[in-house]
């Protein structure tokens, strides 16, 4: 079978080698603050680890035993965990996450050309990160924007109808710091900041953007074009009404 | 005869800012709360029964009998989980309702909080929508600083706790038992059922998992009682809903109308399909539901007609593929994502998965061997109802669907690569040149060995 | 007598709420054969009952139903409402039905397809390497392919391969291809044992189980993850590549390592013990065991082994014949006349310490004698006279599982009694069952346990248990550690009485039941009979045909101090490590001062190098006899290597009984067990309670610590000589303190601990709940005896020193910084 690998070195776990980590008792006490949104604490697995990846660009060894810790489970559960979720990274991802979405319709549409398109141009496979840092580039799985097809998110915000001429601009842009805006969505900042928010800490950014791109507006937009309408609940054909007489 | 398109749950999508407090009051926002509070719980329940809701998440299931299951008796707290995981491929409608008005989905958990008699409630919405989050998580703010979430709501001594849990990159926990593992801390796999997690769901507590469609319809119907949305639909499947048109048409979006719009008025209303190309084939309802030709265009999208086409209404996830689009590789890349996002704790879903895709590749260079298509659908029926869960009859449903209607196809993939037959990039949208990478594509072996 | 009773037939007066209402029934088909079953029944147990084969992997009785593997699917024609079920259901997780038809592979083809789809799966990816597995032979994906799949695989992909097996703990070895994920080992390991120190990782076609690489798999319990792998994916260091299954003898016996009383199957080739597995007795053990009566069985094999009889001439123990050995033992003995002690230990059969009794009283007219090689008090030899010898099944397993609240006291069950543990935490699970213990922290398993602490500085026990709500449906467990506690015994039998609350004591040692029971105490005769009574005498008069020593005789420590005083001559020790007492040194210098030390062991010791006579004596696993578990249960041992020759310590003293001229002995372990039996259970008065207060709470001045102390399930025991693997996976030794003693100290932060002069320093452990103003270290870990070391145990008073990093290196005092403590008033 030419090309199918079939020998995963790597897997297993996370790289217990590299123990760097920027995590203090501040980040602790965050862990405890999500913990305390939920009647469980283990609960808080995912935001906290979230919370790591923000800080140290990955799920560190060091995150993943304060949050086994904090939670009160064992460091094989919280691994068991951090490597079912894609979202999670074992090894330091670059300033920029771009995600190219492959899954059957926005690869058809266009995806693989523009995974391939980008793979080029930055000279990095998936899941790899270029030279400088900027971008780590991923397939990504179906990002619920198939009215955009073809989707490329970056550091999970979207980037809508692309081709690969603005994927290009796209990253060029990342790479060199200009200003970034996702086109449902605000202006792009890192994927650690990111992974911030995910974990449920604000960065007042909600009000940028707008409520939804062309595809999203397209049925509202026709209808009240057309006058059309849900009917009036007055105007029903008069049936008898008690559901709503109290 | 109601109009075509009747948007609701979308009508305040094109204001300005829709997502902020003051502006969903403005039309009215959280009037349906307060005559929810000052309904019993059952007769909220009673409501929403009699309208006959169907649960959007794709299988259609009552909302409101869902409600009635969650035992009275059971001294353990009641649990509100709001599935907004929307991961299905092709589905595309929770995340836009949720960006452009979360109030709307706010209101409904508020409502429905009270018909059940949740005190939590969550929401958990898949990771890798950063915007969404953020729109939610800002609405929860407000709605505490309301006075909608927190103690005493209202005055009407309703209590609710609201949390917005970000997932983190896992299909399967759109599935609702995965869902709570993953919400429990753990990893996303489904749960045996029974108990069913009305009875025993988050932390072993009775627990109602609805989609955010679902219950950010809830409020309409509570303010415009169950004749109004009775008042849309077909026979037997009630009300407005969401559908998404996707794919090779001009102008792809979301369209809110009546139960039993047609592909054909969806694709009218979206332009037509691309210029010069006719629709091939398409889903009703995202991947998981066997794909339907043309042929199937007028008929009805509701659960009924869907069913009887032996397909799926689904997600109502319209993925529209036209004449230059390879079944083979289509049929591959789904499976791929299955693959991809088997959850690993059955042994069909998860080894089946894995030779499937062995054998679709082989079958998209142009090598496949003699029997391949009878093995594909021999060990199709190995793994669909076979499985832990649905995950892997979608699976199966895209590979046997497509086999069914294209099997010349497939069986041309014994000689020819898909990619002579249909030069992939005449399906992209932008002008392109062939993929280097097609000869030796490998979208699996990427995605599997590596996260 | 006999001290086991059906317990079934409720000899155990259970609590009339828990007279269970009669079983509801449910009749319904599986391949149109009609049966019954209680409400509930899973369709695949079911199928058990009538003979009905289905395959399986990841279905075990005592886990949690998982449906993963999906190999057992049946076809339901009939769901009981007239209703065929659309696909194949999981007979694993489907629960019978009234009047449900179901369909096995047998007559469904279906169910038969299935089946066969599901084996050919789970082989796509599996190395074919059966010749070289531990498994092959036993194996039952092996025997399933066999059965169901085809001959041809229709395979042509390139199969996922993993690295060669990887070591998830130094005991246990994980092979990675050959997993086929049935998820018995993390289930096992997440609901049966705690510690979920393995667990499934990655998904998909990635799925694999694994650790955190830096938190190996050291569970107490990890060997039963072996046992219970469907395939070879998990095998242990010990037994890797050493032998096949074929070639092996079984023989089922009784773990020798605690006294919770464990089924034991073990396997031997050619007169040697390769492996032991768990046996299967729902009563007892269910299916389960510890790693340590798993893997603690090589320690025999040493050159330490005594071959022959060993005379002292001179300075030097020579090798003798018996006659001469037993000739020399006599001599030494008569010279000593009647001022001999007898010194048991804790690890005999009954029918052994039956024989010292016997030859205590018969042979050497003396009521010198003990089991105890450990702390132990006249208040326990009160309490055990009163409430433990002769009382028969007392509290079981199975009650155990049926109390509403149960309370250690002096008793970790994770440490002390594993399997104990194990039916606590299966209760806690299952049943809702409260644990309480009265302890200075709340330890592992004491949080596996989910326990409320009732917190205890040593020598506060007895007014922490007071303060415990105990009623009818409590049941109190009482650790052998409870007699280095002043007054906790008497506490014990007195709020127990008081509130009907029922009590069971649980020593470590496999043999302690069994020599209460054969009357190895100075004061008591065997079948519970109190020495002072003179009807009991009379009756071990009328057994043993002579007369029976009136006077109480001395414990192990009267002995010693007697010895040290110049008024006993002689000991005749079984066994014993002298370490294993509180203060050994005492123990050392008594035997060095005896004027005549009669030893009957297998290893040398301590001991063998102050006897003057030693009489070899066979391993446990070369001869037959009878445990009694702590529940007063029998348990079997069976001879699982046969020798010809063998000497028991039974056979020896009566060699020697008859060489003193007294009445002779029984010979055979079956005549010795008659013998005993003909006891039968003491209807007489029982002994009077122990009254003895408690201690008032000591002053901890700043830099002190109240010790506390046991021994860890895996530590410096004998037994495990040679056991590297097993012994890699014991816990660290430590300093356990509570955060405000260990102040502004990091954990692992070396802490010296001493008393006098005596010192010992270990890596510091902060633990969130520790007691105010006390201090754990563990009793017996390898390397560290605390009894040697620092002469203490618990509810002595330490001192405290912090080793700054520098001065770690040698010399501790200079750079020993004080340690805060509460100090208590
Ligand atoms: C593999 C799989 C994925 C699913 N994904 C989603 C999803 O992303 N969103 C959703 O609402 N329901 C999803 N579902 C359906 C849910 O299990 C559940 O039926 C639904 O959330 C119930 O909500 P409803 O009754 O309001 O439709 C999925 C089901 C399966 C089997
Ligand atoms: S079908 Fe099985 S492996 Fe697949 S997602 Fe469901 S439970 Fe997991
Ligand atoms: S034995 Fe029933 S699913 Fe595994």
């Amino acid at each position: 079978m030419s090309g199918f690998k079939s020998y995963f070195e790597k897997s297993g776990g996370i790289d217990v080698a590299d123990d760097a980590t920027n995590l203090t008792d501040e980040h602790r006490e965050e862990i405890r603050q999500i913990a305390a949104r939920y009647p469980q604490k283990r609960s808080a697995l995912l935001p906290a680890l979230h919370l790591v990846q923000s800080v140290d660009g990955r799920v560190s060894p060091k995150g993943l035993e304060m949050c086994a810790e904090e939670l009160g489970i064992t460091t094989a559960e919280a691994n068991g965990v951090a490597t079912f979720y894609t979202m999670y990274k074992r090894k330091k991802a670059g300033k920029h996450h771009v995600g190219v979405c492959s899954t059957a319709l926005c690869a058809i549409m266009g995806g693989d050309h523009i995974f391939e398109t980008l793979s080029e141009h930055l000279g990095v496979g998936n899941d790899e990160t270029t030279e400088d840092g900027s971008v780590t580039l991923e397939r990504v799985e179906c990002n619920a924007g198939c009215d955009y097809a073809p989707v490329v998110m970056v550091n999970w915000e979207f980037f809508d109808n692309m081709t690969p001429d603005s994927a290009i601009r796209l990253v060029d842009d990342l790479a060199a710091g200009n200003p970034v805006t996702s086109t449902r969505g605000a202006e792009i900042t890192s994927w650690r900041e990111a992974e911030r928010v995910l974990a449920g800490f604000d960065d007042g950014r909600t009000d940028e953007g707008p409520a939804g791109g062309p595809a999203s507006l397209l049925g509202v937009e026709i209808a009240a074009e057309k006058g059309w309408k849900a009917p009036d609940p007055a105007a029903l054909p008069a049936n008898d009404t008690e559901g709503e007489s109290k | 005869m109601t109009d075509l398109l009747t948007p609701v749950l979308s009508a305040n999508w094109a204001d300005d800012r829709p997502w902020r407090i003051n502006n969903y009051e403005r039309r009215g926002g959280y009037d349906a709360l307060r005559k929810a509070l000052d309904m019993q719980p059952d007769d909220v329940i009673a409501l929403v029964k009699d309208a006959n809701l169907r649960g959007r998440g794709g299988a259609g299931f009552p909302t409101g009998m869902k409600w009635s299951f969650v035992p009275k008796d059971n001294p353990n707290p009641k649990y509100l989980v709001v599935n907004a995981d929307e991961s299905e491929p092709g589905t595309c409608k929770d995340i836009p309702l949720m960006m452009a008005s979360p109030h709307t989905l706010v209101e409904g958990i508020i409502i429905a909080s009270h018909a059940i008699g949740v005190s939590h409630a969550f929401i958990y919405v898949r990771g890798e929508v950063l915007h969404v989050a953020r729109r939610l998580q800002q609405a929860v703010r407000e709605a505490y600083s309301a006075g909608y979430l927190g103690r005493n709501i209202l005055g009407k001594g309703l209590d609710l706790e609201l949390t917005v849990h970000s997932g983190a990159g896992a299909y399967i926990c759109g599935e609702e038992t995965a869902l709570l593992d993953s919400l429990e801390g753990r990893r996303g796999q489904p749960r045996l059922r029974p108990p069913f997690p009305a009875v025993a769901g988050l932390y072993a507590s009775p627990t109602v998992v609805n989609n955010v469609e679902s219950i950010a319809s809830v409020p309409s119907i509570v303010a415009n009682g169950k004749e109004w949305f009775q008042s849309m639909g077909t026979e037997k499947s009630k009300g407005f809903t969401l559908y998404s048109l996707s794919g090779h048409v001009k102008k792809p979006g979301q369209f809110e109308a009546p139960m039993g719009i047609t592909l054909r008025e969806l694709i009218d209303l979206g332009g037509g399909m691309r210029d010069g190309h006719k629709l091939k084939f398409w889903t009703p309802g995202g991947s998981s539901t066997p794909l339907l030709t043309a042929e199937h265009m007028d008929m009805p999208l509701d659960y009924e007609a869907t069913a009887a086409a032996g397909s799926m209404l689904g997600t109502k996830a319209l993925q529209c593929f036209d004449e230059t689009t390879s079944v083979v590789r289509s049929t591959l890349r789904f499976v791929e994502f299955y693959k991809h996002e088997s959850c690993g704790k059955c042994t069909p879903c998860r080894e089946g998965t894995w030779w499937l895709v062995q054998i679709l590749m082989r079958i998209e260079r142009g090598e496949g061997v003699e029997g391949d298509i009878e093995k594909l659908l021999d060990l199709s029926e190995n793994i669909g109802g076979r499985s832990f869960c649905a995950l892997a009859d979608g699976a199966v449903a895209t590979v046997t669907s497509a086999i069914k209607h294209f099997r010349s196809e497939f069986e041309a993939g014994y000689t020819t690569p898909a990619w002579e037959l249909f030069p992939y990039e005449k399906s992209a949208l932008f002008e392109a040149k062939p993929l280097a990478a097609a000869s030796e594509h490998a979208g699996a072996q990427q995605k599997v060995g590596t996260h | 007598m006999t001290v086991e009773k059906d317990e079934k037939k409720g000899q155990t007066q259970p609590p009339a709420d828990q007279a269970r209402p009669p079983e509801e029934l449910v009749t319904f088909s599986i391949d149109d054969i009609e049966t019954s079953v209680p409400k509930g029944t899973l369709v695949i147990r079911a199928a058990e009952e009538l003979g009905i084969d289905i395959p399986r992997f990841c279905d075990h009785p005592l886990l949690d139903p998982a449906g993963a593997c999906r190999q057992c699917m049946v076809d339901v024609v009939d769901d009981g409402r007239g209703r065929q079920m659309p696909k194949p259901q999981t007979s694993c997780t489907l629960t019978a039905m009234p009047g449900m038809k179901v369909r096995t592979q047998y007559t469904s083809p279906v169910a038969e397809k299935a089946q066969r789809g599901m084996i050919e799966f789970l082989l796509i990816n599996h190395p074919l390497d059966c010749p070289i597995c531990d498994k092959g032979g036993e194996c039952p994906l092996q025997n399933q392919a066999m059965s169901t799949g085809d001959g041809e695989s229709r395979y042509e992909g390139e199969k996922r391969t993993y690295p060669k097996p990887i070591n998830i703990s130094s005991q246990v070895l994980l092979d990675r291809e050959r997993c086929i994920l049935c998820a018995r080992c993390t289930r096992f390991s997440e609901q049966i044992a705690g510690d979920p120190f393995i667990a499934l990782a990655e998904r998909g076609a990635l799925q694999q189980v694994a650790i955190y690489e830096k938190e190996p798999f050291e569970s107490y319990f990890s060997g039963n993850t072996i046992q219970i792998c469907p395939v070879g994916a998990l095998t242990s260091s010990a037994y890797r590549f050493r032998s096949r299954p074929f070639d092996l003898v079984s023989t089922h016996t009784t773990c020798e390592n605690c006294a919770s009383g464990c089924d034991l199957r073990v396997d031997h080739r050619r007169g040697t013990v390769m492996r032991r597995m768990a046996g299967n007795d729902p009563e007892v053990n269910e299916e389960w065991n510890c790693d340590r009566g798993r893997f603690g069985f090589v320690s025999g094999r040493g050159d330490d082994r005594i071959t022959t009889p060993l005379v002292r001439r001179g300075d030097e123990l020579l090798p003798a014949s018996w006659p001469e050995a037993i000739d020399a033992a006599v001599a030494g003995l008569q010279k000593a006349g009647k001022d001999v002690g007898v010194l048991t230990g804790g690890r005999l059969t009954v029918e052994d310490a039956y024989a010292y009794s016997r030859f205590a009283r018969v042979g050497l007219g003396t009521n010198n004698i003990d089991f105890r090689a450990r702390a132990h008090s006249a208040e326990e030899t009160d309490f055990l006279a009163n409430a433990v010898a002769g009382t028969g099944l007392g509290v079981t397993y199975a009650e155990l599982e049926r109390a509403k609240h149960v309370v250690l006291v002096g008793f970790e069950p994770e440490d002390e009694s594993p399997i104990v543990f194990l039916r606590l935490r299966k209760a806690m699970r299952k049943k809702g069952l409260k644990v309480t213990t009265i302890a200075p922290f709340l330890s592992r398993g004491s949080q596996k346990l989910n326990a409320t602490l009732v917190s205890a500085v040593p020598g506060g026990e007895p007014q922490a248990l007071a303060s415990v709500d105990l009623d009818g449906d409590t049941v109190v467990l009482v650790g052998e550690r409870a007699a280095e506690i002043p007054g906790l015994l008497t506490m014990v039998l007195d709020t127990t009485g008081r509130s009907g609350a029922r009590m069971a004591w649980i020593p470590r040692r496999a043999g302690e039941r069994g020599a209460v029971e054969a009357g190895c105490l100075p004061h008591l005769l065997p079948g519970g009979r109190p020495l002072s009574d003179p009807a009991a005498r009379v009756d071990a008069q009328a057994v043993w045909g002579a007369d029976v020593p009136a006077r109480v005789g001395l414990d192990a420590t009267g002995m010693f101090n007697a010895v040290l005083a110049g008024e006993l001559g002689a000991l005749v020790v079984a066994g014993v490590e002298p370490e294993d007492f509180p203060k050994p040194r005492i123990a050392l210098e008594a035997l060095e001062e005896a004027g005549f030390v009669l030893s009957l062991e297998a290893r040398e010791s301590s001991v063998t190098a102050r006897a003057d006579v030693v009489l070899p004596i066979s391993l446990l696993e070369e001869r037959s006899g009878t445990f009694i578990d702590w529940e007063g249960r029998e348990r079997p041992v069976h001879n699982v290597i046969p020798k010809k020759h063998v000497m028991t310590d039974g056979r020896a003293l009566a060699a020697l009984t008859d060489a003193l001229g007294a009445p002779a002995a029984p010979r055979t372990v079956s005549a010795a067990k008659a013998e005993f039996d003909e006891f039968g259970p003491w209807s007489g008065n029982r002994a009077a309670e122990p009254r003895v207060a408690g201690s008032t709470a000591i002053e901890v001045g700043p830099g002190e610590a109240v010790l506390s102390t046991w021994r860890d399930l895996l530590d410096d025991s004998r037994c495990l000589d040679g056991e590297d693997a097993l012994l890699g996976t014991a816990q660290r030794p430590v300093v356990a303190m509570g955060p405000t003693m260990a102040a502004d100290a990091p954990e692992g932060a070396l802490v010296e601990v001493s008393r006098g002069q005596r010192s010992v320093t270990l890596p510091l452990k902060i633990v969130e709940n520790m007691a105010s103003g006390c201090v754990w270290l563990p009793a017996h870990a390898r390397g560290h005896n605390l009894s040697t070391e620092l002469e203490a145990t618990a509810g002595d008073l330490v001192r405290l020193d912090m080793i700054e990093p520098e001065a770690s290196e040698g010399d501790g005092p200079e750079g020993a910084a004080s340690v805060s403590t509460e100090g208590t008033k």
